[in-house]
């Protein structure tokens, strides 16, 4: 459990364009420099070597462009002029390489899991190259079709033989050429959007791939672990917020009475 | 100019670490092209985790874009895999700010840092779609230039490199640009004459154009190089800037993406060294010293940190304990309230006295692993050789104050294959590791001492120019000594560098103009990143060697007479010659000289040469005295009695 005052921030943000070729780690990295520079109280671990205190999700593999990434900051009691939650966005962003913008932010309550655990499921925009546009579709009802998938992928240096077939939820061909929808689950084992190409056919090659939504499920339903604020505006974007997705504090203010252990006073 | 982007960006999900292509820094410059503006490409010839930290090259950087005439941006030596993939999709060497093909900037300009990466420069230079070798370019042609440390021997890449800029590139830099912004817009691209820009050029003070030299030989063996224009002078001296205060660069440092080594802030405290190790390259090329002033070090620090959210910033020179109130910038910098205790200090290059850990202590209160600590000489003897003036007292002195603050794990540096050493000094190594270890137990039950060795390669511009460098299969055997030492004592590890490496390094260094021709055939024999050890391949230098009917035993291994000329006589780092061989003779008779910033001047030359004084902020020594200056050496080989039991 969190110690007493510290609040946990949740933090969505883009990856698009040239950005997309670096890492996972070398995202931790300039968020955390980024951190540093927002002067936001981020807390630290205690210990021989302190880190900032801070949580990625799902790993998004190099090359692969996202418009919904997240990040959990951990944060120590509010500071006489910290920068409100709702104003974060345009704080953050600017500190940021181009290609990452932070569109939304928010407190979140300590009762949630971890984004690792949590995500259950993510919609992908795939770009398929080498097959010709009118076999698409007959290849995604192939794969739909068969029983088991077994796909060739090299895991911690070592080739490995996976059946991805359970992980895929959905599958469809899109308006634009040459591009398809998946959704892909995260659990056991996650799928990467190069499996699924691979899966399509030996003449079929990833071309870009873009990860649109990440989502939780809980109890039936699917939400997002943090929404855009664009489906309102101003001040009805937190209160929809809180209605859709309860697990979401009020983004505007820092919580109050911040050394709350939970969340559920919010709901 | 098309930007290669689209084509690049096809390539590289195929390639490993595909972030060091994209450029995007934090710090990074788009500039726009046009007339009236030299287009330079600064590139470093190695990785971009390697080349992206280098100081000399963000500093000229920045110089470069502030000028109204000028733009600069950079390129990095692609990976094997990328540079097969570019090869393949016909993509040349290209910039990572816009991703613009080399070949449609002005000027090349390489930063030699290292002489093992003589093989990439020409790989780039071929890669750029530039006529490889100077005498085949035209007035179209982009113009290659370098830099750097090694550029004091500069012979060995004297075909293939238009200019070579000695010294300090500050100033130098800008003349250059003048020479070329001028000559550029003196005709249309086709009609512009190379000569007439050699000839300008040489008119800079510091710029060596080897063009305008000539290499006599004799019996296989250099005689002389000598002008052949009337340009040229017969020597070319290095260029010193004499205030680093004037020069407060790289005010923005780049902030890279992804990983490269030393990711931190750097800030360069002085630049220069008097401390006198006769093997050190870096500190008989540098001199004199020159301080920054310690409120414009606070200040580069503070803006930095801001500015790169870096949590930490590395004093950097070839000594910075010597740095005039290093303590007091340092806590300065430690206790800021705007750091939060959360930004840490390190000192690169620390002295080896127990005051100076002392000092280590305080600053690496967050982060207490390893400590670093360069002996050199395993015995005292040899340390007077080197002039490397550590007494015993002060390094068993350093390594329990290590130990005894906290550390659990302290890394020696040392060098085999230097002057007059016999087995007994090798061994030093492992009786002095082993010394460390037991002190260590003193204080913890499990302490590690790495003993790090490297063959020595004998450098331009040292007293020790004249030495032979030891034979691959020398240090080899000086290497087995070590390892079958070390296995009989728990705790201590030795680690070595590929003595076939050093002698190749020994080769590229000191070689003269023929040895161009080797490296080119080494080279087209597939041998880029040589200083990689999984890519070196000491097969395809002799090879190369013997097809130019050269030898190592003639290049490296031979000593030197005090007559004979050596290739780079026609470079001056402003030091004298009578020096050098005076300091050589001093080294083989075990004279020592002291630090000459605390105490008279040797006329060394580096000071009267350029009219200049060390530029220090206190004119004494650090107290008590350090490293063999101020110091009362009788005894200095003494170990201290309650280490003396051992082995005995």
């Amino acid at each position: 459990m969190a110690p007493e005052g510290q609040r946990r921030l949740r933090l969505r943000f883009t990856k698009a364009g040239k950005i997309r070729f670096t890492s996972h780690r070398d995202v931790a990295r300039l968020w955390e420099r980024a951190l540093r520079r927002s002067r936001l109280p981020v807390a630290y671990s205690q210990g021989f070597v302190p880190h900032p205190l801070v949580s990625f999700g799902l790993a998004l593999p190099t090359g692969c462009e996202s418009r919904g990434e997240y990040l959990d900051v951990r944060l120590g009691p509010p500071r006489p002029g910290e920068t409100p939650v709702a104003a974060l966005p345009a704080v953050l962003s600017p500190l940021l390489p181009e290609g990452i913008d932070v569109e939304a932010a928010a407190l979140v309550g300590e009762a949630e899991g971890s984004l690792q655990q949590e995500v259950a499921s993510c919609d992908w925009e795939l770009e398929v190259l080498g097959v010709p546009g009118e076999q698409l579709q007959e290849r995604v009802e192939q794969v739909l079709a068969a029983p088991v998938l077994t796909v060739r992928r090299e895991r911690k240096g070592r080739p490995s033989d996976d059946d991805i077939r359970p992980a895929i939820l959905a599958l469809a061909v899109t308006g634009s050429q040459g591009h398809l929808r998946a959704a892909l689950a995260t659990h056991p084992r996650g799928v990467r959007p190069g499996d699924l190409v691979s899966a399509l056919g030996t003449d079929a090659v990833a071309g870009r791939a873009c990860r649109t939504h990440q989502w939780i499920e809980r109890d039936g339903a699917r939400f997002e672990p943090l929404p855009l604020s664009g489906l309102g505006t101003g001040r009805d974007a937190p209160q929809h917020a809180r209605k859709a997705f309860p697990h979401v504090r009020d983004g505007v203010h820092p919580d109050p009475r911040g050394s709350s252990p939970g969340g559920d006073g919010e709901r | 100019m098309e930007t290669l982007w689209p084509r690049i960006e096809r390539i590289l999900p195929t390639v490993s670490k595909p972030a060091r292509y994209i450029g995007g820094e934090q710090g990074s410059q788009s500039p726009e092209h046009g007339p009236g503006k030299v287009a330079w490409l600064l590139v470093y010839p190695d990785t971009y985790e390697i080349g992206l930290p280098n100081q000399g090259l963000q500093i000229l950087y920045e110089i470069l874009n502030e000028r109204p005439d000028a733009l600069a941006e950079r390129s990095y030596a692609p990976w094997v895999d990328m540079e097969a993939a570019m090869r393949s999709a016909g993509v040349p060497l290209f910039s990572v700010e816009q991703h613009l093909p080399a070949a449609a900037f002005d000027v090349l300009a390489f930063n030699l840092s290292a002489e093992l990466v003589y093989t990439n420069v020409l790989n780039l230079i071929d890669l750029a779609s530039i006529p490889l070798r100077a005498s085949d370019r035209g007035g179209a042609d982009t113009l290659v230039v370098a830099g750097g440390h090694c550029a004091f021997n500069p012979e060995p890449l004297a075909d293939y490199v238009d200019a070579f800029v000695l010294g300090d590139g500050e100033e130098a830099v800008g003349e250059v640009n003048d020479v070329l912004a001028c000559w550029l817009a003196s005709a249309a691209p086709e009609a512009r004459d190379r000569a007439e820009l050699r000839r300008a050029l040489a008119h800079v003070e510091g710029v060596y154009v080897p063009a305008l030299y000539t290499p006599e030989y004799a019996g296989g063996r250099l005689t002389a190089t000598r002008p052949n224009d009337p340009a040229a002078p017969a020597s070319v001296t290095k260029r010193t800037v004499s205030d680093l205060a004037s020069w407060p660069y790289p005010s923005r440092p780049l902030v890279p993406l992804t990983e490269v080594v030393h990711d931190r802030l750097n800030v360069e405290v002085f630049r220069g060294c008097t401390r006198g190790c006769r093997f050190c390259q870096a500190g008989m090329i540098t001199r004199p010293v020159r301080e920054r002033p310690a409120e414009q070090v606070r200040q580069m620090v503070r803006r930095g940190l801001e500015w790169s959210g870096h949590d930490e910033v590395a004093l950097t020179s070839l000594s910075s304990a010597d740095f005039s109130g290093i303590e007091e910038t340092v806590r300065d910098i430690v206790d800021a309230p705007e750091h939060e205790g959360q930004v840490s200090v390190s000192l690169p290059s620390l002295r080896v006295d127990a005051f100076t850990v002392g000092t280590a202590a305080e600053i690496q209160k967050v982060r207490r692993t390893g400590l670093t600590f360069a002996p050199e000489g395993g015995t005292w003897r040899m340390r007077t050789v080197i002039n490397k003036l550590i007494r015993e007292e002060d390094l068993y002195g350093a390594v329990d104050a290590a130990f005894s603050q906290g550390w659990r794990r302290v890394k020696l540096y040392f060098l085999i294959g230097l002057p007059t050493e016999r087995d007994e000094d090798v061994l030093g190594i492992t009786e002095l590791g082993a010394r460390c270890v037991e002190i260590g137990r003193r204080h913890h039950p499990s302490v590690t001492v790495v003993a790090s060795v490297g063959g020595f390669v004998p450098k331009a511009h040292t007293p020790f120019q004249w030495f032979g460098m030891d034979t691959a299969a020398e240090l080899e055997r000086k290497v087995a000594l070590l390892r079958a030492e070390a296995k009989t004592v728990r705790g201590l590890t030795v680690r070595w560098h590929d003595p076939a490496a050093s002698v190749a390094e020994g080769l590229a260094s000191r070689g003269d103009r023929r040895m161009g021709a080797v490296i080119e055939r080494v080279w087209r024999a597939g041998g880029v990143f040589q200083e990689w050890s999984e890519r070196f391949d000491l097969s395809l230098w002799e090879a190369a060697l013997e097809a130019e009917g050269l030898s190592l035993a003639e290049l490296c291994h031979r000593e030197r007479g005090q007559d004979e000329v050596l290739p780079w006589d026609h470079i001056s780092a402003g030091l004298h010659r009578d020096f050098l061989w005076g300091d050589w003779q001093d080294a083989l008779a075990r004279v020592a000289v002291e630090d000459c910033r605390w105490t008279p001047c040797y006329d060394c030359g580096a000071c009267t040469g350029f009219g200049l004084e060390h530029v220090v902020a206190s004119p004494l020594p650090p107290a008590g005295g350090s490293q063999g200056t101020g110091q009362d050496l009788t005894g200095a080989d003494r170990i201290p009695v309650r280490l003396v039991a051992r082995g005995s």
